[in-house]
This record gives C-alpha cells, structure tokens and sequence, in this order.
C-alpha cells in the first residue's frame, strides 16, 4: 500500500470526526504554543543579557578604591579615595593586563542652549573606551595629550544628546558642565540597558584629569574613584587578579594580615552567573511548558485508544480483505501524527502570534529562532508517535474475527 | 481439475471458560475451480467456523488447508493477508461496508491493500459497479442504498481483486426473498465465468442456486453432493 493513499486514509478519518479531531489536537496546540513561547521568551532574555555583557567588555576587573571587607561585610565601597592614578599606571605595567584604565565619576548637570540636563559625568582615558568595547557614533574619542593637558573636551551618550541637543548635531558644540565649557568632540555608540538596568548612554565622557581638577575637585588630589582592568585572556584572569592583590597592597603598604582598601571584583565572572542564571530560568521555562506537550500526547492516545475500538469492525473488515500489519498499524499512526502536525503548526502559529504580542504589548524582549520552530516540530512528532503508537499497534494485532464479530 | 480447496481431516477446538469446545472435528473436502458450493447445517453446527478457516482468517487446529495449491498452516498472518487480497473475495451476511466511504471507495479497498493507483482503482471500482448492476451509484454512502444494494456493493469490493474465489458466509440473512433471488442470481452469473463460489445458507431455495451441497451438523460433515439430494 503506497504511502500517499495511506495517508489519504488517515486523512478522511481524521475529517469524518472534525470535531473530535480538533479536540484532541487542542492539547497538542496549547502544548506547542506554550513551549515556543516560553523558549522565545527565554532566549529573548538570553540574547539580551549576551549583548549587554559583549557591550560591558571581556575579561574585566573593577579595582575599587576605598573600604575593606572585615569579617565578610563590605563597608561603605568607594567612599576613601585610596587609588591614585598611579596605582593603574603599576597595574597596566603587570603582565597579562590589556589596559588598565582610571575612572574618576561624578554627577553634575550639563547645559546647552537653554536645555538643561542633569546626568553623570565619567572621567577616563582613551583606554576605557578600549576596556568597555565603546566605540564612536560620530566624531572622535579624545586622546592621550587631552588628558595630559587635562582638555575640556566630552563625549556624550545618546541619552544625553537626544535631551541637550534633540536634533541638532553636537559635535563642535560647547556645552556647560557646572559652568565651565565643555567642546563636544564625539558621540558614543549606543549601548542600551546594563545588567542592573541602567541605562549606559546618559553619560558624559571627559578626560579623568579635568574631572578631578576642574569638576569633582577634590582633597585628594590625583585619586580615582575606580579602575577598570582588561585582562589579555579569560584563563589570565585568576592569574591577574592575584597579581593586582599583591602589587596594590605593596604599594599601599598593607600588612600582610591586614584588610586591604581596596576591593578587585570580577565583573566577567559575575555577568557570566547572571548570564548562567538566565539561561537556567529559559530551561526551566521550556521544561514547565513540556509538560503540557506530554499532557497534549495523552490526550491523543485517549482518543485514539477511543477510535481504534470504535473502528473495531473496520479494522476486521480491512485485514480480512487484505491489509497486513504494517498497513493497520500505519494507519493510526499517520493518523496520530497528522493530527499531532496539523495541532502544531496551529501551536507554532499561536506561539510566535503570542510571541509577538508580548513583545509589543509587555516589552518583553522575545526571540523566535528557527531552531525552536524545529525543536517544536520534531518534538509534536515524536509525540505524535510515541503516544500513537500504541493505539496503532492495538489496531493492527486485532484478531480479524472477533473484530469483525463485534458489533 | 484445479483444486481451489483441499481440505484434509480439519479441525478447529475454541478454549472456553467450560474447558474446550470442538467446533469442528474432522473435516475432508476437496472444492475444484469453478464450483458453486452451498453449505447448510442448523445453527452452531460449525458452518461459521469452517468457513473461517476457508478464508485464513483463523488457525485450523489440527488437519491441513491448501488454498489455491498453497498449504496455509506455515504462512504468516501478512502472508495470508495477502493471499487473502489475491485470492479470496469475502462476502457477509451484514454487508460489513465502511459507513464513511462512498460505493467507490468502498469496492476498491482491497486494491488499496494491493498498492494499486488511485486513478487505477476508480476506474476499476466503478467497473465492478457495473458489474453488479449499480453503475452510476458510486457517490452514495451505504446508508443511502438499499440492503440489496449494499450487498451488491460488498460483492463488486469481493470482486475488484478478481479472486478465484468467493467466500460468502450467509450473504442472503438479511435480504428479503426477491433481493435474495437478485443476489444469487449475480452469484450464478460470477460463477459462469468460472468464479469458484462457497456460500453458506439455511435457506433451502437459496441452496438451491448451487451444483453441489455440503451439510454440517455437530461439526461434521454429513452430506456432500447433489442439492436436489440434500434438500428432500
Ligand atoms: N470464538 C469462539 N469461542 C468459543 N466458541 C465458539 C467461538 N466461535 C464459535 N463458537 C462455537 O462453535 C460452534 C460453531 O459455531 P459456528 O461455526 O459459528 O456455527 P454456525 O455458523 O454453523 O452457526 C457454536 O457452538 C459456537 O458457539
Ligand atoms: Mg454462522
């Protein structure tokens, strides 16, 4: 018996009985549905936490300045400027290290043509815009020699152009930043939402020497809030950050048996717990969603279970006139199948519908790929025919006279 | 002569609840091509049974079955379907057409089993309709035709294969007495043409259609030979 009229067969069953048919391939279509959606919005959320840590940099370490850990309990982070300029100077000397780049920040409100706008200003060098990945939208990132000359130079983010500028193009302009001038010279790239949920483009750029001589001035002069590191490879970073430890407390002068004040945290480690957390939570998501796909596979073996004894006397009929096992058994199977298919590709369909609607309306960052369509597919398959398998086999191994005999 | 039918000492034993039940004890019978056998007995006396095993639809339990040549008791379940599909053209007394096909559909079954077209099979099935005096009825489902008609249906499917022979188990049980003389006159006029028919009846004008009569009672046979003989 050739395949398509098989499939034929199975076909005129599956329409004789609309109704039920589309019953039972209901579970199968919610079933489906749920799993693409929960697996799109699992990788959304994935996809989105991999560009933010590809956007933050690689092989990173923040070296803060300040407090100490006594008996495990951080103190006031940041609040004694103990890192001097020089401390990164030392530390971009050590072997392994990328750039090492002195990050003094500060808050202030920025001013131009009448528009004001309070964000926070960043003082660095050339080497964080390295260390962060960060690259130009337009114009240029100011240079060495601007920080050596301590330039009022800045590079704005996004948020803060949109705000001071709305259409106009900044590059060239002179914006106030707590009264003094400030020549725009660039624009940054956009980065987005950080892991934290901050959002990276309301900065403004200077070089960190004007920020500690003509913006934040300080009692401390030459001191920097933090410095950001670049290891050259993931398999330094133990290596590195040993290094800084030993360096930064010999340049310090600590005791061996006292607390440090400084603190070196592992930012790359710490996106990658969160990055491993996210892609645990879409697991589990896609896991909890398949659970209704093996509900949908029940429901499909109940009705064919149902179907096969309705059919008794068919399934006698058909063996007496000539149909074999395989013929019987195929059958109900491409009937379960079928059934199962037609259910999800409704279930895909409704999936990335409902995809797209949690998207639009939540703004939820959702991402249907292929392979979750794939996944999708072959999974209603499999269930089609694990679960219709037994049915079938029921059908085929009937006994042709009782089958015809039952009434 | 072509033996169709050879039958040798065959026996069939049911297991029940009362211990086992022989249905048929041991039954000798030789059928040639082209005959026109009827089977007559009172009811349980085996007729059913034997008529099971003719159709390798049951294992014989003990004695042996050739059909066409072929020794059946070796053969597996698919190797008798299909022997089954080739040879035999079953017909029941309750029609036993699918409710969901048409007339068309219904006749060419067993040549779905046998891997033909689907062009192939309408044009044959329609044919057999033909055949059987319903041309032109192909579209109607069964409960849109008379009892007669279905049977007629149920005849053209036993026919589209062009078996040797026709297997009938009580083809008339539900037909009134003029559908039943339509239906055997059809069963005459197949075997004219050289159709090896066996069919099982308790009618005695039915018998009467067939040349040769065989009689069971208690799961033996005992009379094989002339109707006019048997039916005193
Ligand atoms: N599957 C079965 N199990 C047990 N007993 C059966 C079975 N089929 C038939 N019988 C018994 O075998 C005897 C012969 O049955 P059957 O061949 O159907 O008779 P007939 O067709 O001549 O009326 C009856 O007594 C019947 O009850
Ligand atoms: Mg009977």
């Amino acid at each position: 018996m050739n395949p398509i009229a098989m499939l034929a067969e199975s076909w005129r069953a599956i329409i004789a009985n609309r109704m039920r048919s589309f019953l039972t391939m209901l579970g199968m279509i919610i079933g489906v549905a749920a799993v693409v959606l929960m697996l799109a919005v699992g990788q959304g959320a994935q996809s989105a936490i991999d560009e933010t840590i590809s956007a933050m940099g690689s092989n990173l370490f923040i070296v803060l300045s300040g407090a100490t850990t006594s008996g495990g309990q951080r103190m006031g982070l940041g609040t004694a400027p103990t890192l001097k300029m020089a401390d990164a100077a030392a530390i971009a000397d050590l072997p392994n290290i990328e750039a090492a780049a002195p990050v003094q920040p500060g808050t202030a409100t920025t001013v131009y043509a009448g528009n004001n706008w309070s964000t926070s200003i960043t003082g660095v060098t050339p080497d964080y815009l390295r260390v962060r990945n960060w690259s130009m939208a337009t114009g240029f990132a100011f240079t060495d020699a601007d920080v050596r000359g301590a330039a009022r130079v800045a590079l704005l983010g996004k948020t803060v152009v949109d705000n001071l500028f709305g259409d106009e193009n900044p590059i060239g302009k002179t914006i106030r930043i707590k009264q003094s001038p400030f020549t725009v010279v660039g624009v940054l790239e956009s980065k987005g939402q950080s892991l934290d949920g901050r959002d990276q483009d309301d900065v403004v750029i200077v070089p960190v020497t004007t920020a500690q001589r003509k913006l934040f001035g300080s009692q401390f002069p030459g001191s920097v809030k933090f410095i950001m590191v670049q290891a050259t490879s993931a398999e330094a970073m133990p290596a590195v950050e040993k290094e800084m430890n030993v360096l930064l407390r010999a340049r310090h002068r600590i005791a061996d048996d006292a607390d440090a004040d400084f603190t070196v945290r592992n930012l790359s480690a710490m996106a990658e717990a969160s990055a491993s957390a996210t892609r645990i939570m879409s697991y589990v998501l896609g896991a909890i969603a398949s659970i209704s796909l093996i509900v949908g596979g029940i429901g499909i073996m109940n009705i064919m279970l149902v179907s096969v004894t309705e059919r008794t006397r068919e399934i006698g009929i058909r063996i007496a006139i000539g149909a074999r096992h395989r013929d019987i058994l195929l059958q109900f199977l491409l009937e379960a199948i079928t059934i199962s298919l037609i259910g999800c590709l409704i279930g895909v369909g409704l999936g990335v519908g409902g995809a797209w609607a949690v998207q639009k309306l939540a703004g939820f960052p959702v991402l249907v790929t292929p392979d979750i369509v794939l996944l999708a597919f072959s999974v209603a398959a499999g269930v089609g025919i694990f679960f219709g398998f037994y049915p079938a086999r029921r059908a085929a191994l009937m006994n042709p006279i009782d089958a015809l005999r039952y009434q | 002569m072509n033996q169709v039918i050879s039958v040798n000492q065959l026996g069939k034993d049911y297991a029940t609840a009362a211990g086992t039940f022989v249905a048929l004890k041991s039954v000798s019978l030789t059928i040639a091509q082209g005959e026109f056998v009827a089977i007559m007995g009172p009811s349980g006396s085996g007729k059913s049974t034997f008529m099971n095993l003719l159709g390798c639809l049951d294992y014989p339990t003990r004695g042996s079955y050739a059909l066409d040549g072929v020794g059946v008791a070796t053969l597996s379940s698919d190797a008798l379907a299909a022997l089954r599909n080739r040879v035999i053209g079953f017909v029941f007394q309750g029609f036993n057409l699918l409710p969901r096909l048409n007339a068309r559909e219904n006749v060419a079954l067993p040549m779905l089993y046998k891997g033909a077209s689907s062009a192939e099979r309408a044009r044959r099935a329609d044919e057999m309709l033909v055949k059987v005096g319903l041309a032109g009825l192909g579209d109607r489902r069964p409960n849109q035709l008379s009892g007669g008609q279905q049977q007629r249906v149920a005849i053209a499917r036993a026919l589209c294969n062009a078996p040797r022979l026709i297997l009938a188990d009580e083809p008339t049980g539900n037909l009134d007495s003029h559908t039943s003389d339509e239906v055997m006159n059809l069963f005459t006029e197949l075997n004219n043409t050289g159709i090896t028919i066996v069919l099982v009846t308790h009618e005695p004008d039915i018998a009467r259609y067939a040349k040769r009569l065989v009689r069971f009672k208690d799961g033996e046979m005992i009379y094989d030979g002339d109707p006019a003989g048997g039916l005193i």
